[in-house]
């Protein structure tokens, strides 16, 4: 057994135990830890002030008579919620379906980009600025030449989803795969892990809060993404219905439209968050 | 192989010359650094014996680490040579195990995943030794705690964790890198004597590094005091004291007299 543990053994240099972490320039782990209602009592203030602030808009809309064009009253918005959330479940389907494939392309190749990528600081360098690029470039404008490309179907969506949320996750997740402590690695390594276990024992689990905030900045830019990409074109998906209530000016069906797209986002955001909680909560 | 020594009986003094173990023949460590080679440890020269409990002591920076990491073969020297029962260390050895500065627990693991953790990366059935790891849980009183995280514990209980860590796969040689250091003083004297008493029971040889000479004289068989950078072997110190070992062997002439020299031995070297 001797024999397979004499691989090679990097030098380790004691001062380099657990340094202060570059955790690049937007400190993206405040999604993480946002507060919560910690008991009952701060629970009910908080749906209670809800409750109050939506019923306000309701009183003052109908009160100054403002008209349903430049802001429908809370109850229309739900009537047309209830009446039309037949036709929108298709819509809503078609907007899952691709920020789901686009998302789980995406993130897969973000993560194991960023995994491999870290390991080597030259590579790293040179790939960055390409990464950066794509992260800052919408990907919506993409979406034309997409079409032009792939037709009207899912996969230029699709592959627009992949195009904003990898860069996202790669970008986070290769901050996380950079904290490296040498210490943990030293201790692996002193059992006589090799390099695949020092990853996946090591690596990752010190990486994974990053991760876990990559994939939630990354299903975000997705949904962005994916609404955006059905309003440039084509009949289907939550954001072909945007641009079609409004055409209409059926301002009610377009918020509750609206309400819908925000209520996908929110569900992602609370997964990640408990998934968070559950993996990377060691951290904080 | 381990098991044979642990029916050593415990307050046997390390009067007869043990058989040999370790060997470090003329070790010498160079770092390359950005401002040039940097001679850590030099020609260093020791033999340490089977259950042997060993001290190496000396002033920081000296190379304590650097030997000591050379000794579990984490890092390779630039010179010279290390062999364990024969065979030269040129890699992590399964009969080693390492106690880090500082506990070194794994923050995302609990107690009981931290110490099978040893098991999980030697692709070792743990099985066998869920006795042995609950009977050391419970020497160092942390049984109760397994399913605690490790930022739940105090400083103290993360020590006697990575200690346990490192024992439960049953380890015929320990090396330990300034394990208390980080402690207070009424911790370290509590870890001293648990220390003391699992090797009593389990007669590992031991090689301990530490600062402390007070320490260094409370534990070992054997004092290998360290000059400073770069790192000779200054001199060699058999301690004469009884075991069992009690604290208050801390005030006896003897110890008191021992620690002054030694401490002199050191301050003479720095001044050179
Ligand atoms: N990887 C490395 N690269 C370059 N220099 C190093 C490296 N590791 C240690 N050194 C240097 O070698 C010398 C000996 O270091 P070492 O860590 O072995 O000392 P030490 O006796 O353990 O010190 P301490 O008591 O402070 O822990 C020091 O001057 C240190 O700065
Ligand atoms: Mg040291």
């Amino acid at each position: 057994m001797a024999d397979e543990l004499l691989e090679k053994i990097p030098e380790f240099r004691k001062d380099t135990d657990v340094k202060p972490q570059d955790e690049g320039f937007i400190d993206w782990t405040a999604l993480t830890h946002v507060p919560t209602a910690r008991n009952r009592r701060e629970f009910l203030i908080i749906v209670g002030v809800a409750v109050v602030v939506v019923t306000t808009i309701e009183i003052l809309i109908r009160a100054f008579q403002v008209p349903n064009y430049v802001l429908p009253a809370p109850s229309g918005i739900f009537n047309a919620l209830v009446n039309n959330f037949e036709t929108l479940l298709p819509h809503i389907g078609v907007t899952l379906q691709e920020l789901v494939g686009g998302y789980l392309i995406g993130a897969t190749i973000g993560i194991l980009l960023a995994g491999v990528v870290t390991q080597a600081p030259l590579v790293e360098k040179i790939i960055t600025p390409y990464i950066i690029l794509l992260v800052t470039t919408p990907m919506l404008a993409l979406v034309p030449l997409l079409v032009l490309r792939l037709g009207f179907g899912l996969e230029p969506r699709i592959v627009a989803v992949a195009l904003a949320v990898g860069p996202m996750v790669m970008i986070n997740s290769a901050t996380g795969f950079r904290r490296t402590d040498l210490a943990k690695i030293a201790l692996a390594r002193s059992y006589g892990a090799n390099t695949l276990q020092i990853f996946y024992k090591i690596r990752f689990p010190i990486a994974l809060p990053m991760i876990i905030v990559g994939l939630m900045v990354g299903g975000i830019f997705g949904l962005l993404t994916a609404v955006g990409a059905e309003m440039v074109g084509g009949g289907v998906g939550l954001g072909s219905r945007l641009v079609y209530y409004s055409s209409l000016a059926r301002m009610e069906a377009f918020f509750a439209t609206i309400l819908i797209i925000a209520t996908i986002g929110i569900t992602m955001y609370v997964i990640f968050f408990l998934i968070g909680k559950k993996w990377a909560s060691w951290e904080a | 192989m381990a098991a044979e020594a642990q029916t050593t009986p415990t307050t046997a003094a390390a009067s007869a010359r043990p058989s040999t173990r370790l060997v470090i023949d003329k070790a010498t460590k160079i770092y390359q650094t950005a401002t040039g080679p940097l001679l850590a440890l030099d020609s260093f020269s020791a033999e340490i014996g089977e259950g042997e409990f060993v001290c190496v002591v000396g002033p920081s920076g000296c190379g304590k680490t650097t030997l000591l990491w050379a000794l579990s073969g984490l890092h390779p020297l630039t010179s010279g040579a290390i062999t364990l029962d024969g065979t030269p260390v040129k890699g992590p050895r399964p009969e080693i195990g390492m106690v880090f500065q500082e506990a070194n627990l794994l923050p995302w693991r609990n107690l009981m995943k931290n110490i099978l953790f040893p098991f999980e990366i030697k692709r070792l059935d743990a099985a066998p030794y869920r006795t042995r790891i609950q009977h050391l849980l419970e020497t160092v009183g942390l049984a109760g705690f397994e399913n605690k995280f490790p930022r739940e514990l105090s400083g103290g209980m993360q020590q006697r964790a990575s200690l346990v860590r490192c024992l439960s796969f049953d380890p015929s040689v320990m090396l330990m890198d300034e394990p208390f250091g980080a402690l207070d003083a009424f911790t370290r004297d509590e870890m001293n004597l648990l220390l003391l008493k699992l090797w009593s029971e389990q007669r590992k040889t031991i090689v301990f590094v530490t600062h402390s000479i007070v320490e260094a004289l409370f534990m070992a068989d054997r004092i290998l005091v360290m000059t400073p950078r770069p790192g000779r072997l200054a001199r060699e110190v058999v301690v004469n004291l009884p075991r069992p070992r009690t604290l208050e062997m801390q005030s006896s002439p003897y110890f008191v007299e021992t620690a002054r020299e030694i401490k002199e031995l050191i301050h003479a070297s720095v001044k050179k």
